[in-house]
């Protein structure tokens, strides 16, 4: 085994040598307008000469393979190479013109390409070529996986491998082949495993599909529990994207529940202190850019303390310069805070431009883990939904374990025995809502990663935000916690039932009723000060 | 950065108000308005910020080049901000104001059937530069864009082929609103007389600006499960595109399983968006930027030189795109038109537009029909590739005529192929 695999890692080193070279005529009709044609050419090449055949191939998939007077070339970083004999072409021809394919040409170049390195020496590639190979296992590629297989050792793989294996054979001519081919299919938890399936169940006319009444009664078994797994996926889908959507509401509501829920400030400009936790990251990308393109992927940490010092001191001076002098007032405060929130978006619109901006996603929250072969988890939904855990946590701990979080809550509970017993309320209030308007900030550091960044991003969570708040009940955070896993979990189920548009008015609906009937909140505040 | 920034900004506000301020000045006389009305900022800005850089790019080259009938163009630039309403109410000061000569401006089709009242009413003059649902056919209108049968209808048929994927399902995704709700209404209709049963169709739409598509993706996965071949039509408008994207490219959906087809997402869109895994999902639409030829050359050399004089964000990194190429070749034929008719008249650069012709950066030398007020467009078909841009996988052999009214609608056939009036 070992061997073989050295031998196999052999030929695909020897590959990007410059010995063995393949018939142009081989390669020729890689350029051709006619797909077929191409698919053709594709599965010639990769019979004929299979060693050689893998750079072309890979390159062909890469849009790196190119004509230039009728002949083939590879690029491969900036070099030309002759796709035939595989040596560099120095100075590079000109007039190279890239060969685009089609998704037809792509799907049986992918086909083709996993087939040749489900022998590679390294374990992902083949792991990967595994789960391609089962996309496409037909009866052509029986004696591949059969070769395969017996190469194999590693049991993931050959599990994966003996799925394909089963699915290629679902075509025998042999029942007993079939029978014990859809009993494997049994194990997939793969959606177009249970399509395959189907037919073997049903009647074409007073037929039935499948002669053999033992692999019918298989299939029947088999089908039924992919279902299972496959309807177990999808609660699994539904209850994490709801989680996800509750966690993304959270954040963007958590600071509100310290500025209106605590503090009893209605402030409008709430979304916007959202807005400057999202430029900040861009500003911390575009510094990354400019002056560390290598940590680039690591922008998002250190936007995360920029993030909230920014809001935060947005905060900050909000609070002294305006929301001061209008405590116990709320018309007037919410008057004010949404001027400062036309403000404050024009001011955005001003320094960045109207337009909005653009927030990559770094590599590492791209793409996802697959669950299940229909259940896949964005990596980037689930950091948002541990980041507003730590973010929870943290304010939690600040606010029960932390001196300043004692005074807030002695203020908020008794503003005039607060002072009474020395604490500086006026200097408290400044605070308090600088951590709120800076953990805004946080939540928009998060948003920058999922929403579009722009001026007026803010008007789209402040309702949301003030909805979560309300629905929790003024004048706590578990509320808060509740209102917008519930909410989420709530929309999610209602958008997969109705669709976006109706669940979003079902939603609003929903709360204007339970807030006539219950004006205080899932959770109400007990006790005396409750009046204050 | 952020004192750059501001400095930009800061010039572009004095280049703004310069234009602005000319109006009062004493050339007003010398000189012919054109009025631009595109979004600027709100969810439609993504799109319709480069349409106006490009009218002003045109209305710098003519300039350039000795103005139309001996005067210069001046530009008046208005902002709706993505607001429908809105956009009616900068018409109307456009017309009656600026007293501007032609407008130039809309994307989203409710941003059109805004204006339309106040341009038949003050018989004013707009070239709209976006594909469309079609079902309209006005005598002050010029529609540069495509009808569903120069963009809709091939994309569809190219999917239904054998290079396409022989898609077998479909399900229509839009923003709700009229052109994604109408364009369907076209699919749906076109798909049954092609033998596709209601069941094997799903239609969705989301509001504007919706930035959460994981129930989306998820039902599109099911859906896709359950049989048969299935591709996505898409007319999400706007920048909701870059979240459905990025998501759609984190949920895995291969083009190679499940082919996305997008109406309204050309380079522009894509700018912001990651597109390694995106790779092979569709566009239809009349102009590419990968197009090879001269006129495209030209093309998009001019307005990258452009991007880097005006400073735009990300300048060396400008792309062009289809409504770009249809607002540039609207402008040339305006002015052509105008010059045919020697007059900035109405009534007079309208009966000159019918026949006109203009080499286009499409590499086709296109004509607006001699009566229903669109352009005879090539249609290509485009996947996308790793750097954004698009590989043309199929194309029209030559323009195709527009068909406003979609056969497909019953009742059409009755209506006349040229507007009512006057």
């Amino acid at each position: 085994m070992r061997k073989f695999g050295l031998l196999l890692c052999g030929w695909l080193l020897g590959a990007w040598g410059a010995h063995a070279a393949i018939d142009p005529e081989l390669l020729k009709p890689l350029a051709s307008d006619d797909s077929a044609v191409r698919i053709d050419a594709i599965a010639a090449l990769a019979q004929a000469s299979p060693e050689e055949a893998l750079p072309v191939l890979k390159a062909l998939a890469e849009d790196a393979l190119a004509v230039a007077g009728g002949r083939m070339l590879r690029v491969e970083d900036g070099r030309v190479f002759d796709a035939a004999s595989n040596s560099e072409l120095r100075p590079p021809p000109a007039g190279l013109e890239t060969i685009g394919i089609n998704n037809r040409v792509r799907r049986e170049l992918s086909a083709a390409l996993a087939a040749l390195r489900l022998f590679s020496a390294e374990r992902p590639v083949r792991w990967q070529a595994a789960q391609e190979v089962t996309l496409s296992a037909d009866a052509k590629m029986l004696p591949l996986l059969d070769k395969a297989l017996a190469a194999e050792s590693d049991p993931e793989i050959r599990n994966r491998l003996q799925l394909a294996q089963a699915q290629a054979s679902l075509g025998s001519s042999d029942a007993a082949v079939r029978h014990a081919a859809v009993r494997t299919l049994g194990e997939s938890s793969d959606p177009r495993v249970r399509q395959l399936l189907i037919p073997f169940t049903e009647k074409r006319g007073e037929v039935w599909v499948e002669a053999d009444s033992a692999v019918r009664a298989a299939a029947g078994t088999s089908i039924r529990s992919i279902e299972q797994r496959l309807a177990w996926a999808d609660h699994l889908g539904r209850a994490f994207s709801g989680l996800s959507l509750g966690s993304i509401l959270l954040l963007a509501a958590l600071g509100l529940a310290i500025t209106y829920g605590v503090m009893g400030v209605i402030n409008m400009a709430h979304g916007e202190l959202l807005m400057v936790g999202a430029y900040s990251a861009w500003a911390m990308q575009s510094v990354f850019r400019a002056y560390l393109p290598g940590a680039l992927d690591w922008y998002l940490l250190a936007a995360i303390p920029v993030g909230f010092l920014a809001a935060a001191l947005v905060g900050v001076v909000m609070e002294r310069l305006v929301i001061r002098h209008l405590y116990g007032r709320p018309l007037e405060t919410l008057l004010a805070t949404w001027g400062i929130s036309l403000f404050l978006m024009q001011v955005a619109r001003t320094l960045f431009g109207a337009q909005n901006v653009e927030v990559a996603n770094p590599v590492w929250m791209a793409g996802g883990i697959e669950v299940l072969p229909n259940l896949m988890l964005p990596w980037n939904r689930i950091i948002i939904v541990a980041f507003s855990i730590a973010v929870l946590v943290a304010m939690w701990a600040i606010l029960n374990l932390t001196r300043l979080g004692m005074f807030v809550r002695a203020v908020t509970q008794n503003r005039p025995m607060a002072g009474c017993v020395g604490v500086p309320t006026g200097r408290i209030d400044t605070l308090a809502f600088g951590l709120g308007a800076g953990i805004a900030g946080l939540g928009g550091v998060a948003l920058s990663q999922i929403a579009n960044v722009g001026p007026d991003m803010g008007q789209g969570y402040i309702v949301d935000s003030f909805m979560v708040v309300v629905l929790g009940g003024v004048g706590q955070l578990a509320g808060a916690v509740w209102a917008a896993l519930g909410l989420g979990v709530f929309t999610k189920f209602l958008e997969g039932w109705t669709g976006a548009v109706v669940a979003k008015i079902v939603v609003l609906v929903f709360i204007i009723i339970f807030i006539q009937k219950r004006p205080q909140g899932l959770f109400a505040l007990k006790g005396r000060f409750v009046e204050a | 950065m952020v004192r750059r920034n501001f400095m930009k900004t800061l010039s572009a506000v004095a280049v703004t108000a310069a234009f602005g301020l000319n109006s009062f000045g004493a050339l007003a006389a010398e000189t012919i308005k054109v009025g631009v009305l595109h979004s600027l900022s709100g969810t439609m800005a993504i799109s319709e910020t480069a349409l106006k850089e490009t009218v002003l790019m045109a209305i710098d080259e003519i300039n350039s080049k000795g103005g139309v009938l001996g005067k210069k163009l001046e530009p008046v630039v208005v902002d709706p901000a993505s607001n429908w309403p809105l956009f009616a109410e900068k018409a109307r000061q456009l017309l009656s104001k600026d007293k501007v000569a032609v407008t130039f401006g809309c994307w989203t089709s409710v941003s059109r059937k805004s204006v339309l009242p106040v341009y038949k009413e003050l018989n004013g003059l707009l070239f709209y530069p976006v594909q469309y649902e079609g079902e309209e056919l006005e005598y002050n209108v010029f529609y540069t864009g495509a009808a569903p049968n120069q963009q809709a209808i091939p994309a569809v048929e190219y999917l239904m082929s054998k290079d396409g994927g022989e898609a077998k399902r479909f399900v229509l995704l839009g923003t709700d609103y009229v052109y994604p709700r109408t364009t369907n209404k076209i699919l749906r209709a076109f798909l049954k007389s092609k033998g596709v049963a209601d069941a094997d169709i799903m239609e969705e739409y989301t509001p504007f600006g919706h930035s959460d598509y994981q129930t989306i993706i998820a039902k599109i996965k099911k859906f896709s499960s359950e049989g048969k071949k299935t591709a996505v039509i898409s007319t999400i408008n706007g920048d909701s595109n870059v979240p459905f994207y990025k998501e759609l490219g984190n949920a895995g959906i291969k083009a190679t399983e499940v082919p996305v087809v997008a109406f309204s997402v050309g380079e522009e869109e894509l700018r912001g968006v990651d597109t390694k895994p995106l790779v092979g999902h569709l566009a239809s639409w009349n102009y590419f930027m990968s197009l090879k030829n001269p006129e495209n050359d030209k093309f998009t050399k001019l307005y990258r030189a452009w991007a880097v004089k005006q400073k735009l964000p990300n300048a060396d990194k400008a792309v062009t795109n289809d409504p770009m190429e249809a607002t540039y070749v609207g402008v040339y034929m305006w002015k052509q038109a105008v010059e045919k008719a020697k007059s900035t008249d109405v009534d007079k650069v309208i009966a000159a537009m019918a026949g006109q012709t203009f080499k286009a950066p499409s590499g086709f030398t296109i004509k607006m029909d001699e009566k229903n007020h669109h352009l005879h467009k090539p249609v290509f078909i485009g996947e996308i590739k790793a750097d954004g841009q698009f590989n043309v996988v199929w194309k029209t052999p030559g323009p195709v005529k527009a068909q406003p009214w979609s056969p497909y609608i019953p009742g059409n056939d009755k209506k006349k192929d040229q507007p009512e009036g006057k």
